[in-house]
């Protein structure tokens, strides 16, 4: 599904990524670790398309096709999601009013009719019951004042509603109470189907409890530096990233 | 898309041009250029006023003689050549109208041009719509489900030759002659404008609502409004406003005057989309208003405005609180793009005991434009129990612009709690990238956070008119993106 080859970037001339590769298949959970300022972030970011970050080589491909030209909208309108570390704040923009809005621009990019309301109420009700969300949440202006949980939950409800082929999760867990977090990750796997795919970026293993991972890649220094299976995260936890960095010496 | 930088967000709001920047071609009679007292008469014999109309502005013209043009508002503009106005154009062809079957043709297709759809408006919003085109009514509409309540809506014109007791009685009351320049000058060469009467006790059973427009080159318009709610009576009233695009200047400077007696409602909003002039700030219309209403006893005036147009404003609609119990409103969302200046804000005068003000105010700044707040809370010392809550909000788009909030509170009363608010935002990177990625292209969420932010006073407008506004505000910043 996705395919990242060699990927060099940089922000203000600042190289973070040097040749990262990897390649999400259609089924799959895929975790990304590694300390600060590895460029994790920075992945996710130029996965979803943010401008402000130069690709100097290597390209990206969703389902065969180089998404590295498209604008931000055109990719979340082929299924690439982006859950926000730190979503923003939009007053006046009900929760509501955003994701009925995100839906129906992205409907129309496909030459769809806006969704009538009927269905859009039903599915709202179907999603922020999974996500235990109250509905009066969903008329508050858009993460205004939200609790970091909150601002999390209504991220994954987003990612619920606009069901996309490719989630990005960065740094999901962070800001979360151990209740949120078992609430959140439970809507996660509940979406989680043989036709989409996840990429879980974390510090900790603690979000990996719950969302099981079928692949864990160690980012250091703007590259992948080891791969594994969810055992991989166990033993991060357990040895620290010192241990890869020593590794690679 | 490419990079979409703020320099880029700047530029795309340079490149919108004035959506209805078209001229009509209506035969028009035209006075000469020039005020003196001669053409003061003039207009007043045109329109066959009575003597103590033309007394009255002729006295308003001494007094506008002897004053000076107001400098204090936070705008810079070439003044009017007052010299180099024509103060008076009407459509040659003025035959007394009774359906819009009789309407010249070429009216109803600046009006469909417009958006204004008169045969659909009568039909889906329960609109009365009284059309003032370059001064002088064309179409009065539902005049009749109006009589049968005793409500008069009418051309001031018509209503100093059918009703001049009332007109007598309540004109220049709120607004005095002498109370400033723009003022004295309407008041000498007002051409038309609206009045309305809510008599006792009647709630009027629909909107009531006046397009005003300019049309003929060079014609400065001084529109004069009168609204009286007797005793216990309550009226919405709705004003829309747009122009066709200018190279010099044009001056509006148009008089407002509510009158809510004990127990009565007055909402007036205003959607006020003149030509801006063009990006690079030359033409468009001054907008120079004045605008108050006097509140009675238990009384209350509600101002809303959506103010997107013109290359300059100066605008305070105000409330007197006189009566005991009395409640003002102002709900204000202000756009200025390109080189528009706006200093608008409002007036809350608070003379009556247990007085309740609030004020709402949004602006909006983009290009190089620059938009202020100017606001005057004032508690009299008789002013028992006086509240006041103001909230000042501003938006900007880009590192051009500028925002000002010249808030002024005097309070002669200890009893008063006044409260005021302020933010100032911008449109971040962040916010747009947010929403592109849910899959809202930057134009779209553009619209989408400016009605967010807009969202309290928008709220306050009559639903057909809050769809209007809504567009307007995507128009006026829209940018040519995709």
């Amino acid at each position: 599904m996705l395919k990242i080859e060699n990927l060099h970037a940089s922000i203000e001339d600042k190289s973070i990524l040097k040749g990262l590769s990897l390649e999400v298949k259609a089924g799959e959970v895929h975790a990304i670790m590694g300390p600060n300022g590895a460029g994790k972030s920075t992945l996710a970011n130029i996965i979803a398309g943010k401008e402000e970050y130069e690709v100097t080589a290597g390209n990206i491909e969703l389902d065969g096709e180089d998404i590295g030209e498209l604008a931000p909208e055109e990719r979340a309108h082929n299924g690439v999601f982006l859950s926000f570390q730190y979503p923003v704040e939009i007053p006046g923009v009900s929760v509501t009013n955003f994701i009925k809005t995100a839906i129906n621009e992205t409907r129309k990019a496909k030459g769809l009719e806006d969704m009538p309301a009927k269905d859009m109420l039903k599915m709202i009700r179907e999603k922020s019951e999974l996500l235990e969300i109250d509905r009066k949440f969903l008329s508050r202006s858009l993460n205004e004042g939200f609790s970091g949980g909150e601002k999390k939950r209504n991220e994954i409800f987003q990612m619920a509603m606009l069901a996309p082929k490719l989630a990005i999760l960065d740094e999901t867990d962070s800001g979360l109470d151990i209740d949120a977090l078992r609430i959140v990750a439970n809507g996660v796997n509940k979406l989680k189907s043989k036709d989409n795919a996840v990429i879980v970026i974390t510090h900790y293993q603690r979000l990996l409890d719950y969302i099981v991972p079928d692949f864990v890649h160690v980012l250091h220094d703007g590259k992948i530096v080891k791969s594994g299976d969810a055992s991989l995260a166990l033993e991060l936890e357990a040895k620290g990233y010192d241990w890869i960095k020593q590794e690679l010496v | 898309m490419s990079k979409y930088t703020e320099e880029q967000l700047e530029q795309e709001l340079k490149t919108q041009e004035y959506k209805y920047g078209f001229y009509t071609d209506i035969e028009s009679e035209t006075f000469a250029k020039g005020l003196s007292e001669e053409v003061v008469i003039a207009i007043s014999k045109k329109k066959n006023e009575p003597q103590w109309m033309t007394d009255w502005r002729l006295e308003a013209f001494r007094v506008w003689k002897k004053m000076e043009e107001p400098e204090w508002a936070n705008v810079q503009y070439e003044k009017p050549k007052f010299q180099d106005i024509a103060y008076y154009s009407a459509p040659k062809e003025k035959p007394k109208l009774n359906s819009l079957d009789e309407v010249d043709p070429e009216l109803l297709d600046t009006f469909k041009r417009l958006g204004i759809s008169l045969d659909e408006q009568k039909k889906l919003a329960n609109v009365a719509v009284d059309i003032v085109m370059d001064s002088v009514s064309v179409a009065t509409t539902f005049k009749k489900t109006l009589g049968e309540k005793g409500i008069i809506f009418m051309p001031i014109s018509e209503a100093i030759q059918e009703h001049p007791e009332l007109v007598r009685k309540y004109l220049g009351t709120v607004v005095p002659t002498t109370d400033n320049f723009y003022a004295a000058l309407n008041s000498a060469v007002f051409s038309d404008g609206s009045f309305c009467y809510i008599p006792k006790g009647v709630r009027c059973p629909m909107e009531l609502s006046t397009y005003f427009r300019i049309n003929e080159g060079g014609t400065g318009q001084f529109e004069r409004t009168l609204v009286v709610a007797d005793k216990g009576s309550y009226v919405s009233y709705l004003e829309g406003c747009t122009a066709p695009s200018r190279d010099e200047n044009q001056l509006h400077a148009a008089v407002v005057e509510l009158i809510a007696m004990d127990d009565a409602e007055i909402k007036y909003s205003t959607v006020q989309n003149w030509y801006p002039g063009n990006k690079e700030g030359k033409g468009g219309v001054y907008n120079f208003v004045t605008k108050r209403g006097l509140c009675e006893n238990n009384a209350k005036i509600s101002w809303t405005q959506v103010e997107t147009g013109s290359a300059v404003t100066w605008k305070y609609p105000s409330c007197i609180l006189k009566g005991n119990n009395s409640v003002g409103e102002f709900y204000s969302i202000a756009v200025t793009n390109n080189y528009q200046q706006a200093d608008t804000g409002t007036k809350m005068i608070h003379l009556g005991k247990n007085t309740k003000s609030t004020i709402i105010s949004k602006g909006i700044s983009a290009g190089s434009s620059q938009n202020s707040y100017r606001g005057l809370v004032q508690i009299g010392a008789r002013a028992e129990n006086a509240r006041n809550f103001s909230q000042c909000d501003s938006l900007l788009m880009g590192n051009l612009c500028g925002a000002h909030t010249f808030p002024y509170i005097e309070v002669k009363n200890k009893t008063a709690q006044v409260e005021h608010e302020a933010t100032t935002s911008k449109i971040g990177e962040e916010q747009l990238f947010y929403c592109n990625q849910r899959g809202i292209d930057t134009e779209k969420a553009i619209a989408l956070i400016v009605n967010g932010f807009s969202k309290e006073v928008l709220n306050k407008l009559p639903m057909e008119f809050a769809v209007e506004a809504q567009k307007l505000l995507e128009i006026s910043l829209e940018g040519s993106v995709g």
